[in-house]
């Protein structure tokens, strides 16, 4: 059950990151990657759109903000692995891909998978973060006092 | 009498093409690339997603450039996408509470914890034009200074964990959608936030600008405004578990004001809430307040008669692709109505000329 | 979930769905008019007809309820998968599947309000067989008088007597459906 679990959060994690990865740039890094095998399509790749929800107060009952725009898409290697792509965005291709990697995280292909693909999606999208937090931590206040009344 | 006719077609291709050349403008400038609206132009683009209700800021870029950039055309034109689209499902509630924020500030407490983060503002600018910008020049770069991943809690969890504020109760409750099923009034809160979120800018604003001029008083802080980026999730029934289908930008207010009480709540703070596609705070602060305005009732206040606590008249004009429709609608062909109108003015003319005709006989 | 799950949905999305609309809106359009369509596949025993039916109009925002007989964990499966419309109880249902027996009694679907008729259900019934004979049916949409192999005439006579309330039909056989909406008037041949 643990192991399951464990490869729940896993998948979860390469799910989530190809979700968010540029369209170019995961298709640029697997091309470097070994060859792509075949597939069947279980689904094709369809853009529709997720009707996004926040709560009230940030907290509270949830209401339906807007949608964005998604391509799924599931597949089937001829080796049975079935990989499915929800990601953001109109890219057909990019849904292809993230399926790809997903079918091919489920074989003995992942840590080259990981090393080539996931690895580094992973270490720019930290590195853009930390940019992005670091010009924010530029613009935060320092007060500092003038003068304290005492009466 | 009545005379069908039909024609312009000609006319009606010409002018399309016409309108063509002109969004181009003229030709020895450059042409601006979808791109370069999405990066340059990001507001307006925000603007785009926001009101057409959907967030696709390659989709709202192309919008504006086909639209010259009339942001309400272009608003049309991601609304009518947005129903070609199907509707795959809809995302686990964003936590905001998890944002990565690019600007935070609370205007109640100076000190609060993850501070005051100012981000990329036109706060404090002086409101001068820019010359610089006029020469194409470098690209200036932003300071960077070593940031300690901090959480950054909501403001209003201090004020509620002295239940100083009036509680948000969670639920997993379906909201209803608009874009669903009719809009039918009452409305509850869920509605109404979707109705504003999506809701003209302009009219939000108006509409917020008049509760604190004293219709319907409501005088507000600005607990907390953060924008930034949220991961968006969704449950995959053929995973049977919750997988991120990607990120979103997004601007969030909380409201707090001052609450003496009524038959049935003690004296507390109560909350406005604006949480809006994009980095757009002076809608996000104007739902806020315009939400908070609506809730007179649930809180058990006095309904003073303001434009801004009636539900109705608010949500019923706060789009604008349903207000522009039906406005400009009326510059089309009516040579039919205008007609019928024509006979029977002239002829109560006629009718009036001659009574007063027999009145002086 | 397993792999039998995951097949059977269109090839071609836009195209098949359209032509599964253009059956579907035909047969409504012409009630008793059988149309025969092809190309969605569900877990038995469910018919072509029936899974092109439920691809064409059903999504995740459409209740569906599954009678015993098609309901199965394969079966919930591939609503997961392909359409993603939550499950539910007959009462709440905007369309239902089942044989004729497996959905009866059929008072208890929605039938509307007087403000949205339209907030009713619709029903998809597995037949045996369908074929152009047995009651008569009559109203908008039938020149004179058509023929339809219904399963029986009185719950149609007192869904009629419900317009502009009441629930809509399709009956299923293989590859071939028809339609009966509420405005059919029918009778004994």
């Amino acid at each position: 059950m643990a192991k399951a679990e464990q490869e729940k959060t896993e998948r979860q994690a390469w799910m989530g990151l190809l979700a968010k990865s540029s369209p170019a740039r995961l298709a640029a890094l697997m091309d470097t990657a070994s060859d792509m095998p075949d597939f069947t399509w279980l689904r094709v790749p369809e853009a529709g759109g997720v009707m996004v929800r926040g709560r009230m107060g940030g907290t509270g009952a949830p209401f339906n903000l807007g949608e964005m725009t998604v391509t799924r898409c599931a597949l089937r290697l001829a080796s049975g692995e079935v990989g499915h792509a929800y990601v953001q965005g109109r890219d057909k291709a990019h849904a292809q891909r993230a399926a790809l990697v997903d079918a091919l995280m489920q074989t003995d292909r992942a840590l080259d998978l990981r090393a080539t693909v996931l690895d580094p999606l992973e270490s720019e999208r930290e590195a853009q973060i930390a940019t992005r937090a670091a010009k924010a931590a530029a613009t935060k206040v320092d007060f500092f006092t003038m003068v304290r009344g005492e009466d | 009498m009545y005379v069908a006719v039909k024609g312009g077609e000609r006319a009606i291709d010409n002018a399309h093409e016409w309108l063509a050349e002109e969004r181009r403008g003229d030709p020895a400038v450059p042409e601006l690339s979808v791109a370069q609206i999405r990066e340059q132009m990001k507001l307006a683009v925000n603007r785009v997603m926001a009101e057409g209700s959907l967030y696709d800021p390659d989709l709202a870029a192309l919008a504006i450039k086909q639209s010259r950039g009339d942001l309400i055309e272009a608003i049309f034109l991601i609304r009518a996408y947005r129903t070609t689209l199907p509707r795959i499902g809809h995302s686990e509630p964003v936590d905001t509470g998890a944002m990565i924020c690019d600007r935070r500030v609370s205007a109640t407490f100076k000190d609060a914890p993850g501070g005051q983060v100012l981000g990329p503002t036109f706060d404090y600018t002086h409101r001068l034009l820019d010359f610089k910008l006029a020469a194409e020049g470098e690209t200036p770069r932003a300071q960077e200074v070593e940031a300690a991943r901090k959480e950054t809690p909501r403001i209003t969890d201090f004020l509620n964990r002295d239940g100083l504020i009036q509680k948000e109760t969670p639920s997993d409750e379906t909201p209803p959608d608009m874009t669903r099923a009719p809009m039918e009034y009452p409305a509850n809160r869920a509605l109404r936030l979707q109705a504003l979120t999506r809701g003209d800018e302009g009219f939000v604003l108006g509409m917020a600008y008049s509760t604190q001029r004293g219709y319907g008083r409501n005088h507000p802080f600005v607990g907390e405004l953060r924008i930034g980026k949220v991961p968006v999730e969704m449950e995959i029934p053929e995973l049977g578990f919750a997988v991120e289908i990607g990120e979103i930008d997004l601007t969030e207010c909380e409201t707090v004001n001052q609450f003496a009480g009524s038959k049935t709540e003690p004296p507390q703070f109560t909350r406005g809430y604006g949480l809006v596609f994009g980095q757009t705070e002076r809608k996000a602060i104007s739902m806020a307040l315009v939400d908070r305005s609506l809730r007179w009732e649930e809180l058990g206040e006095d309904n003073v008669g303001a434009p801004a606590q009636d539900e109705e008249f608010v949500l019923s004009h706060s789009d604008n692709i349903q207000a522009t429709g039906f406005l400009e609608h009326i510059k089309l062909p009516h040579y039919v109505d205008f007609q019928s109108e024509l006979e029977l003015v002239r002829r109560m003319r006629a009718e009036a000329q001659a009574s007063y005709k027999d009145a002086a006989e | 979930m397993q792999t039998e799950a995951l097949t059977g949905g269109f090839a071609n999305p836009p195209i098949d769905s359209a032509a599964g609309f253009r059956a579907a809106l035909n047969a409504m359009a012409r009630p008793g008019k059988i149309e025969t369509v092809s190309g969605g596949s569900a877990p038995a025993p469910v018919s072509t007809a029936a899974a092109v039916l439920l691809l064409t109009l059903c999504d995740a925002e459409t209740p569906l309820y599954l009678a015993p007989g098609v309901d199965g964990q394969a079966m919930r499966d591939w609503v997961a998968f392909h359409i993603g419309a939550p499950l539910v109880e007959a009462e709440q249902a905007q369309f239902a599947l089942g044989d004729w027996e497996a959905l009866a009694p059929i008072e208890r679907f929605r039938i509307g309000t007087t403000e949205y008729p339209d907030r009713s259900a619709t029903l998809i019934v597995e037949m045996p067989d369908l074929s152009n004979d047995g009651a008569s049916l009559s109203g908008p949409g039938i020149e004179t008088i058509a023929q339809l192999s219904l399963p029986e005439i009185e719950a149609f006579r007192a869904n009629r007597a419900l317009f502009p309330l009441g629930l809509d039909f399709y009956f299923c056989a293989g590859e071939r459906l028809a339609a009966l909406p509420r405005s059919t008037k029918v009778e004994a041949a």
